[in-house]
């Protein structure tokens, strides 16, 4: 168990945080034909296109209701109906997102009712679903949004029903994980034979493809239809606790059971995920996932060396902070500096002693002296200052290519993290030795330049 | 009617705008205000304008009041670079919660700034108001004036809320933050006859490098760069130049124009970017200093300058003539003058196929239609998938732009090359566009582009047995 610790400062100094609505905006983006609409002033969608494009390196659909001080005070109705009437003309998406920011809560804009008002005028709108995802900029962050997201389209999506397709199997998939994670575990589970829904999908929109023509909406997601069979499914996989809430509304809908995996990263994880699709599917384990077990121990048995005792720092969003925190710990690493942009009821079981709620200045201050720094690109400067190897994880990513498609759940997920981390401790150790010799024993040794740290 | 109201009223009828001379009385009246459109807007807010404008200040804490969104979803994503302090790239936020915004920011406001003193310890703060506290009636230039007096330091209110308007007001409001507060608060500790400042220059990728030893070697001093790679102390003390530059179109115009009028600093419309204009550039310096009391031979040791710099950059320039020639680019900028920038590419023999215009003025119209020899290339507006369209069928070899069209370049497969403020090549005086022409040489000769035009065997297959089908 940690302890979570609140921060007591007034200023943030370098943000880990960031907001909830465009959480709940890449939520909508890994729905197929969808385009998500913050309910704000421009500059909220402008930040948030800005930081999705240098992520993922792809063209982001996003809009805005562009509101204006006046428009502001005298309530949103006006802005949020142009809008809506705008993006049906213009892109004709099958789906928008609807997400509200710090000023329209502040204001108090009743969006849900908004909606309806609109819906009831404009019958043009007529094959367009619009889901509202409430999402205060001043509470919580990224993942409560994201998960706010799903929460609500499983609210407006999902009809009741009582029938049952037992090879159905819902996922629901948090926002720690990459779409190449996603394609992973859809993969996985198509080897049982079963059908997953993954809600939402970013594998199919995400994923770095080159479409055949200009779109200005999503193309590849989750299709709608697909969401309103979810009801049927056998079972709901939560992946990352972030997902517990959505999961728990689709069962209360639906019946539909669900099952929590709080991460599918390392061997015991792994082995119950892929035991549970066994099972549903009364089919054997495939030779293929046997094989790949065996070189998941053959890694750990490989790496092991050089994670032993090693101190780690990390900085993520929850589930992900809670993930990796599992994995160092599972390796025979400590993590003895963990910061979480903002709380969450996972982090009481992140493997370290304390969790810090806080920024990159909480995490400089109490990283030094350990020997891996791990969080996204935004930690490049403190890696800089502090002079200790930094290995990026989470989101935004911007200093590194094919963020997308980095793997890290199942047992190949796993097994390849185990080497990428491995080797930044094993290039360190060289750099180590070479300093080692009889002649830099006697004069001072050259300062070396952190791996992987830098601009 | 608020202060902030009135402030900018009277930005959107600046009188030193050209496109403002053009107009009628009463189109005059009515300012400049573009009203944005719900559901197909694109760009930046007031708030990020006025950030963009300021943050370069290397030695400032920059220190943003509202929630999470506006500094936590944006900081550090710009390439200005700093020749010293690195308090700049700092992010420094309230990150206001639920409490904050029942009870009022104030109280954290107050004691952020109290955090940032007691462990940065800088020469000043920048406090950037956001629209949240705005709209809950948070008093920031109150904070800013207790906390200077108690501190004493200078606090400076940065009011440009993001629902305020577009990006390009937020610089010029960001601007007004410096007349009201800073300008003219120190003395310089000496004057020179050849003390200039530099107005919209912001040191993107440290491109001005490129361009300061030619002021060196003349012997003028840049007093005061707004803002790129300043000390507080400069724009402090930045009243006592004898002359000044106004870059980047007209984002900073209040600024040039008010300190024209407040100090007498004479200023002229300048680029950095393209050969000619980078010569005009430090012809009219010269001879405006001259006007001003600067030694005589000024204006003949510039032209010589200007005669061996252009030689070495015409020089550099000749190996990628017959590479380039005839190449069709396909312009789309708002940032780097569009006209500068079409006739250096004019120089080396490529052909303008496009150039957006969006943020220019009247009279950039008509030096582009002058240049061009026509206006039917000018777009207001190029919606990502008319841009789309365009490249998709080969109306351009290669096209500039800024980062947010970047990935409608890739996905039609034509060449792209980064030419906003976000860009990482340094792109200014003599040295940048040689370092422009070869990133499009670079760009449109890598080996890639003939490997993803191809399609994939089947379907060359499937397209023969197509056309097959037609013809039998």
């Amino acid at each position: 168990m940690a302890e979570v610790i609140a921060g007591k400062k007034a200023c943030t100094v370098n943000p880990l945080k960031m907001s909830a609505p465009i959480g709940a905006a890449l939520a909508f983006l890994g729905m197929e034909r969808a385009l998500p609409l913050l309910h704000g002033s421009q500059g909220c969608t402008a930040f948030g296109l800005v930081l999705f494009v240098r992520h993922f390196r792809e063209t982001i659909p996003l809009q805005t209701t562009a509101m204006s001080e006046v428009t502001t005070i005298l309530g949103g109705l006006e802005n949020v109906e142009q809008a809506l009437l705008n993006i049906k003309k213009r892109a004709d998406p099958a789906l928008i997102g609807v997400c509200s920011t710090g000023i329209t809560e502040a204001k108090g804009d009743d969006v849900a009712g908004f909606l309806k008002l609109i819906r009831d005028k404009h019958p043009e709108l007529e094959g367009t679903e619009v889901v509202f995802a409430p999402t205060p900029d001043f509470v919580g962050g990224f993942s409560d949004g994201w998960a706010r997201a799903v929460t609500a389209m499983i609210d407006a999506l999902v009809p009741r029903t009582k029938v049952r397709t037992p090879w159905q199997v819902n996922i629901l998939a948090g926002c720690h994980l990459t779409p190449g994670d996603v394609e992973e575990i859809r993969e996985t589970v198509e080897a049982f034979g079963l059908r997953p829904i993954i809600l939402p999908d970013l594998s199919g929109s995400l994923d770095g493809h080159i479409p055949e023509t200009f779109l200005p909406h999503t193309l590849g997601g989750t299709r709608l239809e697909d969401v309103r069979e979810m009801g049927s499914s056998a079972l709901t996989i939560a992946i990352g606790e972030q997902m517990r809430p959505a999961a728990e509304l689709l069962e209360k809908k639906t019946g539909v059971p669900l099952r929590v995996f709080d991460r599918l990263t390392g061997l015991a994880a792994c082995d119950a995920f892929i035991a549970l699709l066994a099972d549903l599917s009364e089919c054997e384990v495939p030779a293929k996932y046997r094989r790949q077990r065996s070189q998941l121990q053959d890694a750990m048995l490989d790496g092991h060396f050089y994670f032993g005792e090693q101190k780690v720092a990390i900085a993520a969003e929850p589930d992900l902070l809670f993930t990796l925190s599992h994995f160092f710990a599972d390796m025979g690493a400590t993590v003895t500096c963990a910061v979480a942009p903002q709380e969450a009821p996972v982090l009481a079981r992140v493997a370290s002693e304390t969790v810090r709620i806080g920024d990159l200045g909480d995490f400089e201050q109490h990283a030094g002296g350990c020997d891996l720094l791990v969080t996204h690109s935004h930690g490049r400067q403190a890696a800089a200052r502090l002079g200790i190897p930094f290995w990026r994880a989470g989101l935004p990513t911007f200093d590194r290519l094919g963020v997308a498609h980095k793997v890290s759940v199942g047992y190949r997920g796993t097994r390849d993290l185990v080497f990428e981390v491995g080797n930044v401790f094993m290039e360190q150790l060289h750099a180590h030795e070479q300093h080692i010799t009889p002649s830099a024993l006697h004069s001072a040794p050259p300062v070396d330049a952190p791996a992987g740290a830098g601009h | 009617m608020s202060a902030l109201k009135q402030r900018i009223d009277s930005l959107l009828v600046e009188p030193g705008c050209a496109t403002n001379h053009a107009k009628s009385d009463k189109a005059r009246k009515e300012g400049c205000k573009k009203p944005l459109t719900p559901g197909a807007a694109a760009g930046g807010c007031a708030f990020d304008g006025a950030k963009i404008a300021l943050q370069p200040v290397v030695d400032v804490a920059h220190l943003v009041h509202g929630p999470i969104a506006c500094e936590g979803n944006s900081w550090d994503s710009r390439h200005v670079y700093s020749s010293g302090p690195q308090t700049y790239r700092t992010g420094f936020t309230t990150d206001m919660a639920e409490f904050d915004v029942i009870y009022g920011g104030e109280k954290r406001l107050y004691r952020a700034i109290k955090e940032i003193i007691e462990k940065v310890d800088p020469p000043a703060i920048f406090v950037y108001q956001t629209c949240l506290p705005a709209m809950i009636g948070d008093d920031v230039e109150g904070v800013c004036k207790a906390a200077s007096e108690r501190f004493g330091k200078p606090v400076i209110p940065v009011n440009a809320p993001g629902f305020a308007g577009s990006k390009n007001l937020g610089n010029k409001l960001g601007g007004e933050a410096l007349l009201d507060h800073v300008v003219g608060t120190i003395e310089p500790d000496y004057t020179t006859d050849c003390d200039i400042n530099l107005i919209g220059e912001y040191n993107v990728v440290g491109e001005f490098w490129q361009v300061k030893p030619l002021f060196d070697e003349l012997g003028i001093r840049v007093l005061a760069t707004f803002c790129g790679d300043a000390r507080y102390r400069d724009i402090a003390s930045s009243h006592r130049a004898k002359a000044a530059i106004m870059l980047c179109s007209q984002a900073l115009i209040n600024i040039a124009r008010k300190m024209h009028e407040r100090y007498d600093i004479p200023y002229f419309e300048g680029s950095f970017y393209g050969i000619a204009d980078m010569s005009d550039c430090l012809r009219k310096i010269s001879k405006l200093l001259v006007e001003r009391g600067a030694p005589a031979d000024l204006p003949a040791r510039t032209e010589a300058l200007i005669a061996r710099e252009e030689a070495r950059a015409w020089a550099k320039l000749e190996r990628y003539k017959t590479r380039l020639k005839g190449k069709r680019v396909l312009l789309f900028t708002g940032g780097v003058k569009s006209w500068s920038v079409v006739s250096a590419l004019q120089e080396v023999g490529m052909e303008i196929v496009g150039t957006s215009m969006r943020k220019s003025t009247q009279n950039d119209r008509a030096k582009v239609t002058e240049i061009m020899g026509t206006d039917a290339h000018m777009f207001d507006e190029l919606p990502p998938r008319e841009m789309y369209r365009m490249l998709k069928e080969s109306k351009a070899d290669v096209m500039l732009s800024g980062g947010r069209s970047q990935f409608v370049a890739l996905k039609a497969k034509t060449p792209w090359v980064e030419i906003n403020q976000e860009r990482h090549h340094a792109l200014a005086g003599y040295e940048g566009i040689v370092n422009l022409v070869a990133e499009i040489d670079k760009a449109l000769y890598n080996p890639i582009w003939a490997q993803v035009r191809e399609p994939a065997p089947w379907d060359i297959e499937e397209i023969e047995l197509r056309g097959s089908a037609h013809h039998g």
